[in-house]
């Protein structure tokens, strides 16, 4: 077996000195009737490429991204990953470490998480960020907690332009109740979140750009929350468009969560991804998640440690703010060296284009029959109408090799009011072929 | 609190900034003090755009964000990497941790665009072998521990945790038994468990080990009662130990209405050798990081598959995967089951999934046991080696995949377990995980895994052996100042604490904020 180094003279050498005659010997421990005594209805063991042939069979059954016209967003964006990432991230010092507990010799992940954190907290407009959590949903969620717990109170108001995925994640921790708020879904756009927002509110939580595509005015409702006493959390699911859109911290957000796959991370069917967040330096005590901090050595050299841990499991068991341990360490290192890569003048270019892409699509998209655009503001994404359910729609155009993007009664079934509406997003991957063969593929199948 | 405004640190970013340090231990300057924010290392069109459909949102402050050219980035990241001690560059004996070797089989696997390039959100139809992976995937978890259902979406073991226990209390409050309000917990356990259980509104009670290191049935059966929940433990425990009295502690929690959750990160040492099911398990997460080798990568991610017992598979988190013909279609939605809800927006950790896959497609059934059993082989062969020098707290039986001693052996010495360990870096050796489980004093808990060759555990064993004689011998120093050799001396923890610095700020606007 290519992974196990011991012979079996080497294994019974080393039973000579633990003076045990079988390997058996040593599961002394478990009750006899739990030891498996027979092999477990298994295959053996295979080579390598063996088990490669079987694992490509496997994907050469999913219709990737890259093999047609693709408008799949909703939470999770194809963009292009500069090569240097990936090899950088497959460095085995990277890729082979554990979370570092021993910060001599793990200033290398300790260093990149610095400044991954300066790069998330710059990106929102925020003081401080942590080192990651696992994805955007989990992020928010936790927000969520960390808001009830600064401000003592537990009302939460979504508004209707949250993923309904990340509403659901939300509720999930938080359990159902008359505490937390779920505004209709606002596939137009609208408001009517201020109007709920009382003495009661920990915080509303809104999503920019929203599920639906459309910009959000951050400042005014921060200034609603902030009248109350309530705190404003911002979720960003697309990354890439903080390169235009002017950053939350900005405008008055308290805590900022977003998804960072779109920079330096595959789609990869949902995960891994890497959850952003970031705050204002008097509530970093109330965060979840690892921080890295900076300090010195003994000889006075600067050099990182993780810190603030007494707000963690490790320490503080049951009176830590979260049960988070692992983070998305690798997801991070990704995300910082695309960010890194790109630069501010490289992410500026790269969220123009991706508006571009989307504005040359929604052109294009609005002189389709049967096609009525809902977006006045949009970064990369945005909803249309059409004059049949939109399900029906994308399965239709799959028979083209065209995904055309997310019916919103996927996420959101049971809604009459939804069923026609179609979510679709473009990035600087979306060529106008791509373009032109959606709008071919809608005119023959809405007509 | 004393914050010194998220600036630079007092001390000048010293040599760093100007040289390169020792020719294989290079320092390396911040990111923000090497690029600029007019540098790219990405070459992208410059298109024009006409704002109109940015409303009045489009961004007016500057980001503050160096980018670095292709070869600057490098350099950078190849020179930090260097910094970092890993598995492939040593022996990681991190108890708990299972730092095994990660297969780069698994690597190119997980990039094949048929995983690495579809979206969570594509049409099902489009996705297929996806999920006949998936499927195929939770059918070896579920035939390595004989349970009959699992929850593939969370995102880590704690993460996992979290939806086993969210599953029990779902069952709990279908049963009318909400009031349940009490998570048994032994000491020996993981933070992560009694952190779980408070976040769900549990309070938690202890546990006490015995003299073995392990939980007496009978502890469990005081502290039971009407209003637990359940016991999460975990076996083999945080000692290393196999808890012999496992399958009448899953009676006696049954026979008393709660759930038995196990908490399984030491999985590794039983993985085809004994089924939890067959423990009378209800929940036990899977941390795919540590058993199937999925990397650590740092800190993560991680995949925490959750495998359930038939009372709490009906509770199990949305999404999840039913057949239909030869067919497979994503469950995602609660209405009409008793599911609990939601974890995460999307599927699960799909990455750690090929990895996995491929990691137990490669050992097959025997490759696994077989795995099993070198790994409590190689955990007591370094016992055996050790444990004349060395104070093992429950020696006198074997130990399962990992080894436990006490600091008792350096009494006197004026050497801690943190100065040991920071002398075995010097060494060439990633210290063990110390001071945990906190049953024992000054713990030093070392996990080897089946990775480890016979001749890196017996030169482990004399540097070790070494060490702890010359600890005993009075040199002080050796410890007291390590490590001497590694990229840094030792870190002041306290310092980053009472004062943070968490993100990197320019000298000139760190000084106009001063002013």
């Amino acid at each position: 077996m290519r992974y196990l180094p011991h012979s079996d003279a080497e294994r019974a050498e080393m039973l000579g000195v633990i003076g045990a005659k079988t390997i058996e010997e040593l599961f002394a421990g478990v009750p006899r009737s739990a030891l498996q005594t027979t092999s477990l209805d298994l295959p053996g063991h295979q080579p390598e490429y063996m088990v490669e042939n079987h694992m490509r069979a496997l994907s050469g059954k999913n219709r990737a991204a890259g093999d047609g016209p693709f408008f799949v967003g909703a939470g999770a964006y194809r963009h292009h990953v500069p090569a240097s990432v990936d090899h950088l991230i497959q460095r085995s010092e990277f890729l082979t470490a554990y979370t570092p507990y021993q910060p001599e010799i793990s200033q290398g992940t300790l260093q990149m998480l610095f400044e991954f954190q300066t790069q998330v907290a710059n990106l929102t407009g925020m003081d401080v960020a942590n080192a990651s959590m696992y994805d955007g949903s989990t992020a928010t969620a936790e927000a969520v907690l960390m808001a009830c717990r600064l401000t003592r109170r537990n009302k939460i108001i979504l508004s209707g332009g949250i993923h309904p995925h990340y509403r659901d994640v939300v509720r999930t921790y938080m359990g159902e109740g008359e505490h937390l708020v779920c505004l209709e879904a606002s596939p137009e756009g609208q408001g009517g979140i201020t109007a709920e927002v009382d003495d009661a509110t920990a915080a509303i939580v809104i999503q920019t750009p929203d599920f639906y595509g459309h910009l959000r005015d951050v400042k005014s409702l921060a200034e609603a929350a902030h009248a109350k006493g309530a705190l404003l959390i911002v979720v960003v699911t697309e990354a890439v468009a903080l390169g235009l859109i002017e950053a939350p911290g900005a405008l008055g957000a308290d805590i900022v969560v977003a998804e960072g796959q779109s920079i330096g991370n595959a789609l990869n069917f949902g995960g891994p991804y890497v959850g952003l967040m970031a705050t204002r330096e008097k509530f970093i005590r109330q965060m979840p998640g690892r921080l890295c901090g900076e300090t010195v050595d003994a000889e006075g050299k600067r050099g990182f440690v993780l810190t603030l841990s007494t707000r963690e499991q490790h320490i503080r068991r049951e009176k830590a703010t979260s049960n988070i341990c692992t983070n998305s360490g690798l997801c991070a290192l990704a995300f910082s060296i695309h960010m890194s890569l790109l630069g501010e003048a490289g992410l500026t270019k790269l969220a123009r284009l991706n508006h571009a892409r989307a504005s040359a699509l929604a052109d294009a998209l609005e002189q389709v029959p049967g096609v009525e655009l809902l977006n006045d503001t949009f970064f990369n994404e945005m909803t249309l109408r059409l004059n049949k359910p939109a399900a029906e729609v994308v399965e239709a155009l799959v028979a083209k090799n065209i995904i055309a993007g997310v019916p919103v009664s996927r996420l959101e079934p049971g809604k009459p009011e939804l069923e026609n509406l179609l979510v679709l997003a473009a990035t600087e991957l979306t060529s106008d072929a791509d373009i032109a063969a959606l709008v071919a593929g809608l005119k023959e199948v809405l007509a | 609190m004393s914050m010194n405004n998220q600036g630079r640190p007092t001390a000048p970013a010293n040599d760093a900034a100007i040289t390169t340090g020792a020719a294989l231990l290079p320092d390396e300057p911040l990111l923000f003090e090497i690029g600029d924010t007019d540098h790219s290392g990405v070459d992208l069109p410059d298109v024009e755009i006409t704002g109109a459909r940015l409303g009045n949102h489009a961004r007016k402050s500057p980001l503050d964000l160096p980018g670095l050219t292709e070869p600057e980035a490098m350099r950078h990241y190849v020179r930090l990497s260097r910094l970092n001690m890993s598995i492939d560059s040593g022996m990681y004996p991190l108890g708990s941790c299972t730092m095994k070797h990660n297969p780069r089989l698994n690597e190119k696997l997980a990039r094949l665009p048929g995983f690495a390039d579809i979206h969570p959100l594509q049409p099902v139809s489009t996705v297929q072998g996806a999920l006949e992976l998936i499927d195929e995937l939770a059918d070896w978890l579920m035939v390595l521990t004989n349970t009959s259902a699992v929850a593939m979406s969370p995102k880590a073991g704690a993460h996992g945790e979290l939806c086993g226990m969210m599953a029990i209390k779902a069952a709990q409050e279908a049963r009318g038994e909400g009031h349940r309000k009490v998570v048994l917990v032994p000491e020996s356990a993981h933070g992560t468990n009694p952190a779980t259980a408070a976040f769900l509104g549990y309070s938690v009670k202890s546990i006490p080990a015995n003299a073995n290191g392990t939980v007496d049935a009978s502890a469990v059966i005081d502290a039971l009662g009407p209003d637990v929940a359940a016991i999460m433990l975990t076996n083999p425990n945080t000692c290393g130990l196999f808890e012999p009295e496992v399958i009448e502690i899953a009676k006696a929690v049954h026979d008393a209405g709660a759930f038995f959750y196990c908490d399984g990160a030491n999985f590794n040492a039983i993985m085809g050798v004994v089924r939890p099911g067959d423990l009378g398990i209800d929940a036990m997460h899977i941390n795919l990081h540590k058993t199937f080798s999925t990397p650590h990568g740092g800190g993560g991610p991680g995949a925490g598959p959750v495998v359930l017992s038939e009372a709490l598979a009906p509770f199990a988190p949305i999404p999840f995967i039913r057949k239909d013909g030869d067919s497979r279609v994503l469950v995602e939605h609660g209405e009409g089951t008793q599911s609990f809800g939601r974890l995460t927006a999307f599927h699960g950790q799909m990455g750690m999934f090929t990895r996995a896959l491929s990691f137990m497609l490669s050992h097959g059934g025997d490759g696994l046991a077989q795995g099993a059993k070198d790994a409590v082989l190689n955990a007591n062969y370094i016992k055996a080696r050790l444990e004349k020098v060395f104070s093992a707290p429950f020696g006198g039986q074997p130990c399962m995949h990992e080894a436990l001693f006490d600091d008792s052996f350096l009494e006197g010495s004026g050497v801690t377990t943190l100065d040991f360990a920071k002398a075995m870096i010097d060494e060439g050796f990633h210290p063990m995980t110390m001071y945990f489980p906190l049953v024992v004093h000054g713990a030093m808990l070392i996990e080897p895994t089946e990775s480890e060759s016979k001749q890196t555990l017996d030169t482990f064993c004399d540097t070790m052996l070494e060490l702890a004689a010359d600890a005993k011998a009075g040199h002080t120093t050796r410890f007291t100042a390590a490590p001497m050799k590694a990229p840094r001396r030792r870190l002041d923890e306290t310092r980053a604490a009472r004062s943070p610095v968490l993100k990197w700020v320019a000298p000139v606007a760190q000084q106009e904020a001063a002013e």
